[in-house]
Order: structure tokens, then C-alpha cells, then sequence
């Protein structure tokens, strides 16, 4: 069945590199790479620390960085939001509307404004659609919807928004999200078509409630990188190592955006790992496949479950691991286009691992079954690069994902 | 349907039997899959506007359905007749009131408990005494699995709830 992707990215990766032979060498190195041209422009300092919620005690191994949005057209109308969980598990700048003190422009069909009910692994997100110019490093999307979450003005939850929300800081643990998955959309064509497909994610909300509704493609909550005029076709997060047994208080990393669209995120040697619309690929356990993927958006390496593992759940903490010693895990990522790659990470033991005082902890595991969630902990010490699905780069046509051995 | 042919009588009875049960223990509600009977199944296949196929094994039965929205939602159902399992996977969640019926707000519950102390996003794993609830993926990519350990008959590993 995934055949046909597969061979449709090995050719566009080989027209990919065809293309790079005959242009990207040319001339172009009249450009001074001393001077960093545009290194500023596309990379945004992100930090692993604690997070802005002291309700909800110190957040562990979340990557947040600064947002700025305003108002459609306008450079007055702004606000700089801090603490926005990256995640790449996800796509749409989600911000908590008690963060939020700038107006922006309220999205409407009809005449009626539209919400949305967003789902994640843990719960959702509700509120309604607005756009704004969001401005990250020196990049700018403009008048791209957003979603704002947990507004006053959208009391009412529909009773097929299913799920425990997260529309409070406590239960977000952030101001907001970005999501900067391998899609551009966060729901796509199920969306756009009439019936019920797309129950339960937009609606459109006159006086008399939220009711079902289809929402076009441009309209979606979407990926913000896929807006901007350059360094469009995806992200590189890059964070240094954690060791083990020496956990870190705050770490500072770089988001870096494009790929292969400047002379500070060309790819370098790294393997490609074609994946599915949604990012998802294959991971080899023990002889047995599942489906992995890379999520900035987990605070742990969450995969498998302890009979197929081997490997205790805490007593006191059923969602994540504490083996008696630390385990290394190695497995095998294949991608949609066959490469694959062998990394392996280590599960230390949670309820000593966590200390209170540190944000960035390596060796953090926990039981999905059936899956294996690469979250932060895997990013340590990696770049991670996520390319955007349909977007072209260098190394061939997004969706893939791709990460440097520590 | 297969599983009328298998269980006969028996089944009958306590289909019967279910429906009463049911009855009481919700008198609102028609039913809800998990802990419930063959007439939860259909329930949620009506409200989830799908297509049912069912799978005969050995020691439980699956029904498979597959709602308008895109979910796939198994349902496993053991020798009695009685829901002891759900598993599903989708672009969204499904109808989780409806899947996990009287079994809602206790996870609701123990959601809350569990972000309060896992300091910070992951995919669920609720573990009490009479309800596992495990919950993942991402964005346009969820799964989850629900299932009443002291229903799963002899044998079968949760594992295969999936």
C-alpha cells in the first residue's frame, strides 16, 4: 500500500537533486557568508526550562519559545506572547486567550464567527478561529488563522468536542502552542467536504450555539512556517545534549526555519526519513513493526507498553517507566522511501530522574502502546528537521523527517 | 449474525439480561459500549453513523465499526455477550461519552489526576482498579484503547485490544 509513496519520493527526491546539480552551485556564492546573511532572520531561540505555569509545578522537557502577533495589517496591534510550547506533533499557532491581550480579526462565514474543537494524544483545545500577522524570528505569515483557546466569548463546548479540554493555563502548561508539524493544515480535506467527516473540529457558532461546519482549506488553523514568504518548507530544532545523570535547569536551543534555504540549515549528512501526510513512519522493535514519529510536543520518550517491553511502569507514575537500571533501546526507523537508520536511547528510571529543580531531563520513557513517540528527550543532542508535506527542499519532497546522530 | 448462531439461548438470556441491567443503570441513556452488551455495539453504530463488520474468534468477538467520521472503533466482545474492551484510531477521538459510557467520568477524573502530576504533555495511560484507558498519537493520527480488566476473559492479553 505504501509502495506508490515511496517510489513517488524517490523520484522526487532524485528530481530534487538533479535540479540542485544543475542550479544551487551556481554562481550564489557572491553571497558573504561571514556576514550570516539571514542566519538571524530564520532562527528563533527556544528553551527548555520550567514553563509559565507554577500552579501546575515546574513543566519538564517542554521546548518554548516567543511569539509575536497582531492584528491583520496593522504594527501597532501587537503582542509578543511568551512560554509557546513547540510541538511538532501538531500544526496551528494556538494561543491561550488569558495570554492574550491584543485584539485580532474574528474569523466569519456567513456571518456567523467560526470555532474550533482541536484534538491531541491528552485532550483538546477549544476556541475560535481569528487571524493574525505572526511574527517569529524575522519571519512574518500573514492574516493566518490561528486558533485562540478557552475564550470568554465562546462559553459553550459542543457535545461532540470530545475529550478533556486544556484551555487553562493548568492544563495546558503553556500560553500557547505552535504547532509546526509535517502538515499544513490541521484537519485538511476531511474538513473542506460536507457530512460527517468533519464533525466535531470546526463549527460556526450564530447566538443560538456552535453548530458542525466545514471549513476550506485556507482558511484551517495552519502551520504558520508554510505561510511565511521564505524558509518555508520546514523547520530544524535543534537543542543540545542532556546527560543522563546530569540533568539541566534550563537549555537553549535554536529554531531554525527552511531547509536547505540558507547557509545556516542546508541538510548536511544526514539520513531522510520519507513519512506519511501526518509524519508518521516505521520503527522496527525486537523484529516487529510500529509506527513512530517525532513529537517536540511529548515530554518523554513514550512507546510500547511493559509486556512487550520488559520494562516496569512507577508505581506511583503509570505514564512513564522506572526500570531498575537504565535501559538502552535500540530500534530501527524505516521511512516511507525504505532508508532507514538505528538509533537508540536510554530509559532511565523516572522517580529518580526527576528532581524538581530541573526542566531539560534526559532518559525520560513511558508506556503507548503500539506506537513509538519520539518526544523531546529524543531531540536532545539531535538537529530534528521536519519538512513540510508538498513543500520542495533539497533533500526532495516533504512530508519527511530527518535528525543528526548525537 | 455469527455470534447469535454460536451462543444460542445462552446469549439470548443474557442479552436479556444486558438490556435490564442497562436499563437500570442508566435509564437516560439506551447504553454505552464498554461494559455493555451487543445492543451497546449497535447503539454505537447508529450514533457514530457507521458500518458494522464483525470478526468470530476463539474467545471474544470483534465488531469492527467504521463511523462516518473516519474512526475505526473495535469492539470486543467476550462469550457472554459483555463489551470488555474498545479500541480505536482516527483522525479525531470518537464519541468518548459514548464509547466509554458510565465509565466517562471517571476517566474525566483521573485525566485531570494525571496532568496534575505528569508535568507536562504525553499520551494518556489511566490505570485504576476497573478501567484502563490509554490514549495517543498526534495531530490527525490519535488511537486509543479502553478496556475493564476484570472483563477480559481468561487468556486473552489486553495486548490484542487494539
Amino acid at each position: 500500500m505504501r509502495a506508490i509513496p515511496s517510489r513517488r519520493f524517490m523520484i522526487s527526491c532524485l528530481l530534487a537533486t538533479l535540479a540542485c546539480a544543475l542550479g544551487c552551485s551556481s554562481p550564489s556564492s557572491t553571497t558573504n557568508s561571514s556576514t550570516g546573511s539571514g542566519s538571524g532572520s530564520n532562527v528563533q531561540p527556544i528553551s527548555v526550562n520550567t514553563g509559565p505555569d507554577i500552579q501546575l509545578g515546574e513543566y519538564i522537557d517542554g521546548a518554548f519559545t516567543s511569539v509575536t502577533v497582531c492584528a491583520p495589517g496593522s504594527t501597532t496591534n501587537c503582542q509578543t506572547i511568551s512560554d509557546v510550547l513547540i510541538d511538532t506533533g501538531s500544526s496551528g499557532l494556538r494561543i491561550l486567550s488569558s495570554a492574550l491581550t491584543a485584539t485580532l480579526a474574528q474569523q466569519t462565514s456567513g456571518g456567523n464567527p467560526i470555532a474550533e474543537c482541536a484534538q491531541f494524544e491528552d485532550g483538546f483545545t477549544w476556541g475560535p478561529v481569528q487571524t493574525a500577522d505572526v511574527k517569529i524570528a524575522g519571519e512574518q505569515a500573514s492574516s493566518l488563522p490561528i486558533q485562540v483557546i478557552g475564550s470568554p466569548n465562546f462559553p459553550t463546548i459542543p457535545g461532540d468536542c470530545q475529550g478533556v479540554a486544556e484551555d487553562t493555563l493548568a492544563d495546558l502548561g503553556a500560553n500557547g502552542l505552535l504547532g509546526i508539524g509535517q502538515t499544513i493544515q490541521d484537519c485538511g480535506v476531511d474538513c473542506t467536504e460536507s457530512g460527517a467527516p468533519s464533525a466535531g473540529v470546526y463549527y460556526s457558532c450564530p447566538n443560538s450555539g456552535c453548530v458542525d461546519t466545514t471549513e476550506s482549506l485556507p482558511s484551517q488553523v495552519q502551520n504558520p512556517v508554510a505561510s511565511f514568504a521564505t524558509d518555508n518548507n520546514g523547520v530544524i530544532v535543534e537543542l543540545p545534549a542532556v546527560s543522563i545523570s546530569q540533568p539541566d535547569a534550563t537549555l537553549s536551543g535554536s529554531l531554525i526555519f527552511g531547509i536547505g534555504t540558507q547557509p545556516n540549515n542546508v541538510l548536511g549528512n544526514v539520513t531522510i526519513y520519507g513519512t506519511d501526510p501526518y509524519g508518521d513512519f516505521y520503527t522496527t522493535y525486537k523484529s516487529v513493526n510500529y509506527t513512530g514519529f517525532l513529537d517536540s510536543g511529548s515530554n518523554a520518550i513514550y512507546f510500547l507498553d511493559s509486556p512487550t517491553t520488559g520494562i516496569a511502569t512507577c508505581a506511583d507514575y503509570t505514564f512513564w517507566y522506572c526500570p531498575a537500571t537504565t535501559q538502552t533501546i535500540s530500534v530501527v526507523n524505516t521511512g516511507l522511501n525504505d532508508a532507514t537508520g538505528s538509533p537508540s536511547f536510554l530509559v532511565g528510571n523516572a522517580d529518580t530522574l526527576i528532581d524538581n529543580n530541573d526542566a531539560a531531563i534526559a532518559g525520560l520513557g513511558g508506556p503507548l502502546p503500539g506506537l513509538f513517540d519520539f518526544g523531546l528527550p529524543f531531540f536532545f543532542g539531535r538537529n530534528v528537521y521536519i519538512a513540510i508535506d508538498g513543500q520542495p527542499t533539497p533533500g526532495g519532497t516533504g512530508p519527511y523527517t530527518a535528525y543528526s546522530n548525537p | 449474525m455469527k455470534l447469535d448462531m454460536k451462543f444460542g439461548m445462552k446469549f439470548k438470556t443474557l442479552f436479556a439480561i444486558g438490556i435490564a441491567a442497562a436499563a437500570l443503570a442508566s435509564p437516560f441513556r439506551a447504553s454505552a459500549s464498554l461494559g455493555g452488551d451487543m445492543t451497546s455495539v449497535r447503539d454505537d453504530q447508529a450514533k457514530l453513523q457507521g458500518t458494522l463488520q464483525t470478526t468470530s474468534g476463539n474467545t471474544y468477538n470483534v465488531h469492527e465499526i467504521h463511523a462516518a467520521s473516519g474512526v475505526v472503533l473495535r469492539e470486543y466482545v467476550s462469550p457472554s455477550g459483555n463489551v470488555f474492551g474498545v479500541a480505536w484510531k482516527g483522525s479525531t477521538h470518537p464519541d468518548l461519552r459514548q464509547v466509554l459510557g458510565a465509565y466517562y467520568d471517571q476517566y474525566v477524573q483521573a485525566v485531570h489526576a494525571q496532568r496534575a502530576q505528569r508535568h507536562g504533555h504525553g499520551p494518556l495511560t489511566i490505570q485504576l482498579s476497573g478501567l484502563v484507558v490509554q490514549t495517543g498519537g498526534h495531530m490527525r493520527a490519535l488511537t486509543g484503547r479502553a478496556y475493564i480488566p476484570q472483563n477480559v476473559p481468561a487468556g486473552v492479553q489486553a495486548e490484542e485490544i487494539r
